[in-house]
């Protein structure tokens, strides 16, 4: 089997030994009605208006979208506009906490008896992917292909990120109890948790579980990046190749995220939707890096101070690893259900741009056999034909081609430029 | 408090740099520099000092003249200056090497863009165009270490066989101590230096195995003594130091090998058949220009892409 290029980063994990902290509750929280990817949801509360924990708060009937919930029990002080870090524009709910966090009587076990009634738990539970894409779950549990087998992503390939890593060592029940759900309600017969190499005591523990249990097969992943990218780790559990224009159900496969499972799990037992989940806040910025379990809708400047964040050097902030993560423009914004990290950086210079100098890094590390410096070079002079021969579109922006550039051009940055000359059909 | 950076992702690198690049090339060069100070004395030293100096004063004020940013400090003229010194005879007049620094730094490079942008190796380039404007000088050869910049003409290994000659031990070859060009004696020092830029990730093996080990194969195959072959003349400065460079030569894997064999080829055939002793030189020039083409015929495989669809305007 051929192996796929990747590059080696230092892992940087500072957090993998420190226990999950339940942070405490906030005077306020802000909650936007679009934290997963698909149409933002309609606020289903006016100012004025109370609210108890595990209360929706947000829905929509658009298809590819999850319903929001709160994770506090107060009053609804604001329903105002907000810009999220894509730029997006929703409603945010605004709630002032009282400080009971009385739980809502809608707070109950999902009665569920077959597939249907199963996929529509999941997405009353609010749940999108926890990896940090907010694919909506319940469209991902429900493929129009058969499927024969269920991969969990435990890669968790960025540096520094350990949420789903203390995931596994904090509540493995969880997961197990997640993967055999999964496996029951849809039918499917294997399931793979693909676990990166740099995180033996997960490997270890899980293997032990499962020993006894043949259809759950534990895959120790390279220690590698970008392991975790769905392709990719497709690949490398099951050796199948998700082609050009295809969805992981055209192989058979699902792929999801390993807290996102053992959420599903927990949810079915307690009806208590996603309302809280666990970030990892680390990055030279900050004091005591920590693993928190926040309320969503937390703000992250309240967790920086929790974690002993020097404010005034911060020059970053990034929401999720390194490499893929979004630039937050405002510290006030919220934790919301896709935040796996937050990391405060104080040391970062721009370096200056210069030519290519043709040295191939960008070819060599391209997970999916791309050539970066070819795409700059046709982006440049915009010439479709040959980016589409390129096949720019099958970039997935991993950022590896970035990393290693000697001269410093932002190659996945061009990538993702090129990608929208190209007409959609 | 301080605004915020906003970037889009990757927020992290690897902080490797052009510049530490092309600082690992000079250290690469530095034992084959060091044995052809040896070999051919304090004017190898002075000759190469005048070739850096001018090749960085070339690129000072070309750019400085088209208006653009000022590239002395990616250390890639200083590169070019040592490359070429390593190819030029010690008793080159300094002149002529001033104006092979011009052909190399002006024409071939900033002329079509800088660094990365030239379809050939400046320093092959220049020496090409010394060789056919001054071909008595540079071809004027003095025995190693005797110093003697005035005698009468020594004959490299390639020019003594050519005439018919006994040709030096192997191990002079192997370790320089024949006539020749500054830097292009040594094998041995050459191959220190390519396995260290190897050994560092800022080279792929692949051009150079291609292009010796053709060579080899070759001239054995020719008839000709296949050792020898590939110890003399530019054989081990050309595969290591100059068919590995970045802006000349395919970025594929596969080019890479392909533009090793093609050198290979040339070189031998250039040697065989023609009348000329050299060949290194032109098979590189020869397969720079093709690098384009292989390049277009060696893509890398992409991960699941299927083949464009046919009716596609």
């Amino acid at each position: 089997m051929k192996k796929l290029n990747g590059i080696r980063l230092k892992h940087r994990k500072n957090t993998e030994n420190s226990q999950t902290i339940d942070f405490t509750l906030p005077a306020k929280v802000v909650i936007p009605m679009s934290m997963h990817m698909g149409v933002p949801c309609q606020p289903l509360v006016k100012v004025g208006d109370t609210v108890k924990v595990g209360q929706k708060i947000g829905d929509t009937d658009a298809p590819f979208s999850v319903p929001v919930h709160s994770g506090v029990s107060g009053k609804v002080t604001a329903v105002s506009d907000y810009r999220n870090a894509m730029g997006t524009v929703c409603k945010a709910v605004e709630i002032e906490t009282d400080g009971e966090q009385a739980i809502s009587d809608d707070v109950k076990p999902p009665v569920v008896t077959d597939k249907e009634s199963f996929i529509k738990a999941v997405r009353e539970s609010g749940s999108c992917g926890l990896g940090g894409a907010g694919f909506p779950t319940h469209i991902k549990l429900n493929p129009k292909t058969p499927i024969d087998t269920l991969v969990i992503n435990a890669a968790e390939c960025e540096p520094y990120i350990t949420a789903d890593y203390r995931e596994m060592l904090e509540c493995p029940d969880d997961i197990i109890g997640g993967i055999n759900l999964i496996k029951k309600q849809l039918g499917i017969k294997n399931a793979k948790l693909a676990i990166e190499a740099n995180k033996p005591e997960a490997i270890k523990n899980f293997t032990e579980m499962a020993k006894n249990d043949d259809t759950i097969d534990i895959i120790t992943l390279p220690s590698s990046y970008p392991q975790g990218a769905e392709k990719v780790i497709i690949y490398n559990s099951t050796g199948r190749i998700v082609k050009e224009g295809e969805l992981p159900s055209d192989e058979g496969v699902i792929v999801i995220n390993v807290s996102t499972v053992a959420f599903i799990y927990r949810y079915m037992q307690t009806g208590m939707p996603l309302v809280t989940r666990r970030l990892t806040i680390d990055g030279n910025a900050v004091g005591e890096p920590k693993n928190v379990r926040a309320i969503i809708g937390t703000s992250f400047r309240e967790l920086l101070d929790f974690c002993k964040t020097d404010i005034d050097s911060i020059k970053k902030l990034i929401g999720g690893g390194p490499m893929m993560g979004m630039s937050i423009p405002d510290m006030n914004m919220p934790v919301v259900k896709t935040s796996n990290a937050l990391l405060a950086i104080k040391t970062y210079d721009e370096r200056k741009t210069s030519n290519c100098i043709r040295c191939g890094r960008c070819v060599r590390v391209c997970p999916m056999g791309l050539m970066p410096a070819e795409i700059d070079k046709a982006y440049k002079i915009k010439n479709i034909a040959e980016l589409k021969e390129l096949k720019v579109m099958l970039c997935m922006n991993c950022g590896s081609c970035t990393y290693v550039c000697p001269a410093n051009r932002k190659l996945a940055e061009t990538n993702q430029l090129a990608k929208s000359l190209i007409p959609r059909k | 408090m301080n605004k915020l950076i906003v970037s889009p992702s990757p927020h992290d690198e690897n902080y490797l740099k052009t510049s530490t690049i092309m600082l690992n090339v000079i250290i690469a060069l530095l034992p084959a520099l060091g044995v052809g100070f040896y070999m051919f004395g304090f004017r190898a030293v002075t000759l190469t000092a005048v070739c850096i100096a001018s090749c960085m004063m070339f690129e000072y004020v070309s750019r400085k003249i088209m208006g653009r940013s000022n590239t002395i400090s990616d250390l890639s003229a200083v590169v070019t200056g040592i490359i070429l010194a390593m190819n030029l005879p010690v008793t080159l007049p300094y002149w002529m090497a001033v104006i092979g620094c011009f052909a190399a730094i002006v024409i071939v490079k900033q002329l079509f863009g800088g660094l990365g942008q030239n379809f050939a190796n400046p320093a092959i380039t220049a020496r090409i165009v010394l060789m056919v404007s001054f071909p008595s000088a540079m071809t004027h050869w003095i025995k190693p270490t005797e110093y003697d910049y005035d005698a009468v003409s020594s004959a490299t290994p390639l020019a003594v066989k050519a005439a018919g000659g006994d040709a030096p031990s192997y191990l002079d070859m192997f370790i320089g101590k024949t006539g020749g060009c500054i830097g292009e004696t040594c094998a041995l020092a050459l191959l220190l230096g390519g396995l260290y830029l190897a050994a560092r990730g800022i080279i792929s093996l692949a051009a150079p195995v291609s292009f010796i080990g053709s060579l080899f194969l070759l001239s054995w195959a020719g008839g000709d003594d296949p050792v020898f072959s590939i110890l003399a003349g530019g054989v081990f400065l050309g595969a290591f130091f100059m068919a590995t460079d970045y802006a000349t030569t395919p970025i594929t894997f596969k080019g890479k090998i392909v533009f090793g064999l093609g050198c290979g080829i040339i070189t031998f055939v250039i040697r065989h058949f023609g009348s000329y002793p050299e060949g290194v030189s032109f098979s590189i020039l020869l397969m720079n220009v093709l690098t384009p083409y292989i390049e277009q015929l060696t893509r890398t495989k992409i991960f699941g892409a299927k083949e464009a669809e046919k009716n596609e305007g």
